[in-house]
């Protein structure tokens, strides 16, 4: 894609912190990872998982107890979240790709219910509570992400920002790479037509787990940033409520499209933050934007777009 | 090496007590184009997807170049250099077909996995890509879309695609089905072609083709094997004449 768009989006995120209210921007930038990292999986290999919250929340917890608990910096932190989720990535998917379509998205589901319920048990998660004020600690020691300057009059953890801002760019990066790799052709050619690929001589299966253990690390890179953000990791990261949302994020923004994951978590995180006011009702107005977006748009946002330019965005 | 490329021995496929195939000993000489035919439920589609190990036979055994390949994994054949092609046309549609030939010869470069490396290496392989899509005539179509593309177009490229892998051993699922006449003409010029150097199984509803292509015929009805040889013999055969016919005078 187009060089200027690039590095439009990546001044408008340098910046952001001095217009935008920073913890949003940061919160938005969490879940726009969270979204494009699960777009790899639906929208380049054509798997839907409904299980994707336990990577996020799973990741989220274990950054949140390493580096409250085990006194780690939080890069390291971040590292093993994204680890975990890349390694329960690696279970979860080696059970699921042996079924298909809806069975497929069952076993994800069941498998991150599993999860949940662990995350409700297991003695370090803080059960109902979830863990609690999290240090953001010092970046390789010497860095303090809690580190506020004035912006405008306006206390802003810029340390903080510019972390999750890197991380994101990171992760963004391996994900598009990925796509535009030859593993990438491989897994485009296993969501046009599987058998097809497996009489080319590709053993899907693995293909299959490569894409779905990518997407689970980056997904829970995407949970280890977001517990450092809010300080928190609870049950709603690991919940099915948080597997919905990006799937829905996702939708919404354009599957299979390299910006949509971004425009969708874009929507929706600014509605749930705009609409907050009222209340449980929200809900309702997200859903019904989300039964209009499959109506008027289903390719979403930006994969309409992309057709009425005649590019692939 | 035997002279045989392809060996079946009493190959049986069953389902649930339907007796779809049963002890087929099929032979294909190395070189030959080979037509598998018969009437409609005879088992020629079980056949070939037992062949292309997208069944599991009950019973029998298949021997490729003498090595028996019963038990393995239908990726495992295509390694071998045994390629298939699908009754419905087998496309990625929504890549170009340069994309589609390039996703064939990807594989040789061994780069497949590596999801770290640009696709911008894969551009070494676009010369060998447009010849291929030369070979077949599409490559004024190389960058279209392929979904959007004729139907004779597409199974042209999925020859032009099985052709990429340089197979041993191409089996074709009804290359001509659902074709005009002129697009069956184009195809049975583009089979003869791409015959040379290989060994061709075709399984093929439209006996013309057959006539003008096949060195070797095995008629199928009902599972098993009614008469085999080339087409100027089985056509004479009373018994494939009323298999076809329903009647062996006419």
């Amino acid at each position: 894609m187009n060089k200027k768009i690039w590095i439009a989006l990546i001044l408008l995120g340098l910046l952001a912190p001095f217009v935008v209210y920073p913890v949003f921007m940061m919160k938005l930038l969490c879940f726009a990872l969270f979204a494009s990292a699960f777009n790899l999986l639906l929208g380049y290999t054509g798997l839907l998982s409904f299980g994707h919250a336990a990577f996020f929340g799973g990741a989220s917890y274990i950054t949140g107890h390493l580096v409250k608990n085990s006194g780690l910096t939080p890069e390291l932190g971040v590292l093993g979240g994204t680890l975990f989720a890349g390694l329960l990535g690696y279970l979860v998917g080696s059970l699921a790709i042996r079924r298909q379509g809806i069975y497929f998205a069952m076993v994800t589901l069941a498998l991150a219910q599993i999860v949940y319920f662990v995350a409700l048990k297991a003695p370090f998660t803080g059960g109902e509570d979830g863990l609690q004020g999290i240090p953001r600690g010092d970046l390789f020691g010497f860095i303090d992400l809690n580190q506020v300057y004035s912006v405008g009059g306006n206390p802003v953890a810029l340390n903080l920002y510019y972390f999750v801002f890197v991380l994101f760019c990171l992760g963004f990066w391996i994900i598009h790479r990925t796509i535009h790799s030859p593993f990438g052709q491989v897994l485009k050619a296993i969501r046009e037509n599987e058998p097809r690929a497996v009489s080319l001589g590709y053993k899907v299966e693995r293909f299959k787990l490569m894409a779905f253990v990518l997407s689970a690390a980056l997904s829970g890179m995407a949970g280890s940033m977001k517990s450092l953000v809010f300080q928190l990791a609870s049950l709603t990261d690991v919940s099915w409520h948080t597997s919905g949302e990006v799937v829905l994020m996702t939708l919404l923004g354009g599957v299979g499209t390299v910006l949509g994951p971004l425009v969708g978590a874009f929507t929706v995180v600014t509605l749930q933050s705009e609409l907050s006011s009222v209340g449980s009702w929200i809900t309702v107005i997200i859903g019904v934007t989300f039964v209009i977006c499959v109506l008027l748009f289903r390719r979403g946002v930006v994969g309409e777009l992309g057709r009425l330019l005649k590019k692939s965005l | 090496m035997s002279d045989y490329i392809l060996e079946t021995k009493k190959l049986s496929k069953e389902f649930k007590g339907f007796t779809a195939v049963s002890a087929v000993n099929l032979k294909i000489q190395r070189g030959h184009i080979h037509a598998l035919i018969g009437p409609n439920g005879a088992g020629k589609t079980t056949v070939f997807n037992l062949l292309t190990k997208f069944l599991i036979p009950t019973a029998g055994t298949i021997h490729f170049n003498g090595t028996d390949i019963t038990g393995e994994k239908p990726a495992d054949i295509a390694l071998r250099g045994v390629i298939r092609s699908f009754q419905i046309s087998a496309v990625f549609p929504n890549l170009t077909p340069r994309e589609n030939v390039r996703l064939a010869l990807q594989r040789k470069l061994g780069v497949s996995y590596h999801f770290w490396k640009s696709d911008s290496i894969l551009k070494q392989l676009d010369g060998r890509a447009m010849e291929l899509l030369e070979d077949v005539g599409l490559a004024e179509y190389a960058e279209e879309i392929t979904g959007e593309l004729a139907y004779g177009r597409k199974r042209a490229l999925e020859i032009a695609t099985t052709l990429a892998l340089d197979p041993e051993l191409m089996l074709l699922d009804e290359p001509t089905q659902g074709m005009g006449v002129e697009d069956v003409d184009k195809i049975t010029a583009l089979v003869k072609k791409v015959s040379a150097n290989r060994t061709i199984l075709m399984v093929e509803h439209n006996l013309k083709v057959v006539a003008t292509l096949a060195d070797r015929i095995t008629v199928l009805q009902r599972g098993a094997i009614l008469a085999e040889g080339p087409y100027a013999e089985v056509s004479q055969d009373p018994q494939v004449l009323e298999a076809y016919m329903g009647s062996a005078h006419d």
